[in-house]
């Protein structure tokens, strides 16, 4: 049991590419902290430098109330689970999760009752003699969390732990990695690029970008009030509508001082199909694009005739004028329509031009 | 695609069989050689079937040699040259999947230069640089030994290049887990490593074992002892026999003993070699 404290942490490569560039993160011990955000933004070298594969440049991991910078990976009372398991493939499972035991000098009783234990908690008994490649990739992810398991650490480390799993298994192995990180109560640190992955799984959510973390806090309350375009267009899917407050059907319908922030975002599940402006909200006029059905909704991708401006360019986000409305399922709008779709103003995020500024209306 | 062939897959066959015979035909011969008394190959007659000498002759050939001179009998001289194989396949793999080891899991500075130095090397057999060879083994005493006959042939490119494009392909995660698991890299090499290269340690063993075996040039100069003769250079010296008969049942005898163990070894180990040549998986 453990918090992890990161303190400035910098990472910067002999060619002079600055990986990390200064983060702060607290994760408090027992909590899951998610790191997400798009592929190369450095989340996945914070871990291993919290993980000591990679070296430390500036800055301060602290685990525990220890300084870890110069401690080895095997002595920092971590265990790490790796996205492509990283299991040795000469090994039985029993073996496998053993190993680790063995090095240390662990007892052979202990350590039998260690892996078995772990095995029950994962339902990988009967598979205790099998080699990794006799396995499926459920089967393999499973052995790869038991043998971070039999160790007891202090913190998990998870390096995108699913991506290799087909979509079902991701979200049945989600849920039971969620359930087991509450029954164990071991801190954890999770990396990961899917934003759905990191709202269910995290007590505590890192958004990061370019090295930098853009937005820290409880899943649900980044959700609701992102603090920049960044966090606004990365977390949610589809992702949030943004658009210059400066044009010409929005102008009006903002007024006062809204209009000078910038830039305005909208979600498509607070956009609703309806000929009435609510009072102070905004109300755009689309022609329908591309229509698509998933079942119990319906994603509507509109463009605005008046408009092409675009605004901040961030990965994820929309192509400029086009607008995403999620409508229920059996509404049934056809490509080539003309709608009007609105928000009330409590659902309108409002930033500065630049995208890296929230301002509250 | 659909063919339509006359013969079906005759004309492959005749072809193959046609090459399985100009292979196997010298074999063949040299087996039926060795069970006939020595006079009737000497009276020029080459019979096609199999004589009434077999046992004697081998008999005669692994314990005493040739009957007039005083030549090793050729049961020393499969011990010599087994001596020497299988030090020099054993050696090979040991340095090379140690300097392999070396160049792909560790940084150090001039990595890629110790690799290429290693590498070149490839254009620097025993015949390109055998004098200072030569020189060097006899200066450190080595002449007339297995560690001379062993020892100057065991630096191989060729095997530290085959181990160093395996090791290449082990994800760098299973290094990482074995550091997490408390690892170091000694642990690690014996641990992962060495298991996972079982399949290509023994294909290069088949390999090197060959080479070993059929070195000629490299005894030829190192040993003057009869007793360490190699069979190789022991068939040369039966066949070459002056004021006298060559002896062909021995010497066929012996060419077909020499034959033996690497035969043995491909069998014995093919499997592995089939799978160490073509397995991907990690």
């Amino acid at each position: 049991m453990a918090n992890v404290t990161l303190r400035n942490v910098r990472k910067a490569y002999p060619n002079g590419f600055e990986a990390i560039k200064g983060v702060d993160v607290d994760v408090a011990d027992g909590q899951f902290c998610v790191l997400v955000g798009p592929s190369g933004c450095g989340k996945s070298t914070l871990l291993r430098m919290v993980a000591g594969l990679e070296t430390i440049t500036s800055g301060e991991i602290n685990i525990g109330g220890r300084v870890v910078n110069q401690v080895e990976p095997a002595d920092r009372d971590i265990a790490m689970v790796f996205q492509n398991y990283a299991l040795y493939p000469h090994m039985s499972v029993f073996n496998n999760m053993a190993y680790g035991l063995r090095n240390r000098g662990m007892k052979e009783a202990e350590i039998k009752t260690r892996v078995e234990e772990a095995a029950r908690i994962l339902e990988l008994g009967t598979m205790l003699t099998r080699k990794p490649g006799q396995l499926s990739g459920g089967q393999r992810q499973r052995v790869a969390m038991g043998r971070a398991i039999v160790r007891q650490p202090k913190v998990f480390l998870f390096d995108e732990p699913l991506s290799n799993l087909d979509a079902k298994l991701r979200i049945s192995m989600r849920v039971e990695i969620r359930k087991l990180q509450r029954r164990l109560n071991v801190t954890s640190i999770y990396v990961t690029h899917d934003q759905l992955e990191a709202m269910t799984l995290a007590d505590i959510l890192v958004v990061m970008n370019g090295g930098q973390v853009e937005q820290v806090g409880n899943p649900l309350a980044i959700y609701e009030k992102p603090a920049t375009t960044f966090v606004a267009s990365f977390i949610g899917a589809p992702p949030m509508n943004l658009m210059s407050t400066r044009q010409d059907e929005i102008k009006p319908q903002l007024g006062g001082s809204a209009v000078e922030a910038g830039i305005l975002g909208i979600r498509p599940e607070d956009l609703a199909i309806t000929d009435q402006t609510p009072s102070g909200g905004v109300a755009l006029s689309l022609t329908i694009d591309a229509i698509e059905r998933v079942g119990a909704e319906t994603f509507v991708y509109g463009s605005r005739a008046q408009d092409q401006q675009g605004v901040a360019t961030n990965p994820g986000e929309l192509p400029p004028g086009e607008v995403i409305v999620r409508i229920p399922g059996t509404e049934a709008p056809a490509i080539g329509q003309k709608i009007r779709v609105a928000a009330v103003r409590n659902k309108l995020h409002l930033f500065s031009g630049d995208g890296r500024k929230r301002i509250e209306i | 695609m659909v063919e339509h062939r006359r013969f079906g897959n005759l004309l492959p066959h005749l072809v193959l069989i046609a090459g399985v015979i100009v292979v196997a035909f010298p074999v063949y011969l040299a087996i039926i050689a060795s069970t006939h008394d020595n006079s009737v190959i000497a009276n020029g007659q080459m019979p096609l079937y199999p004589g009434g000498h077999a046992l004697e002759t081998y008999w005669n050939t692994i314990m005493s040699g040739t009957g007039k001179t005083t030549r090793e009998p050729v049961g020393s001289m499969l011990l010599s040259s087994l001596i020497m194989a299988v030090g020099i396949a054993l050696g090979k793999i040991a340095i090379s999947i140690i300097s392999a080891y070396a160049i792909v899991f560790f940084n150090f500075p001039f990595r890629m230069a110790t690799f290429w130095t290693i590498f070149i090397t490839l254009m620097l057999p025993v015949e390109v640089r055998i004098f200072p060879t030569y020189k060097i083994t006899s200066d450190l005493h080595m002449l007339d030994s297995y560690s001379g006959l062993i020892l100057p042939l065991i630096a191989s490119a060729t095997a530290t290049l085959l181990f160093r494009q395996f090791f290449m392909t082990v994800p760098k995660e299973l290094v990482e887990a074995s550091k997490m698991d408390g690892a170091g890299p000694i642990r690690f090499f014996f641990d992962t490593l060495l298991p996972l290269s079982v399949t290509n340690i023994a294909a290069l063993f088949v390999i090197l074992f060959i080479y070993g075996w059929n070195q000629y040039l490299w005894p030829l100069l190192i040993t003057t002892r009869d007793d360490m003769q190699t069979i190789v250079i022991g068939i040369k010296k039966i066949i070459d026999v002056k004021d006298a008969l060559t002896e062909w049942s021995v010497a066929m005898a012996t060419a077909v003993l020499a034959m033996l163990p690497p035969v043995a070894v491909v069998v014995l180990l093919q499997r592995l070699f089939v799978k160490g040549l073509i397995e991907t998986e990690k």
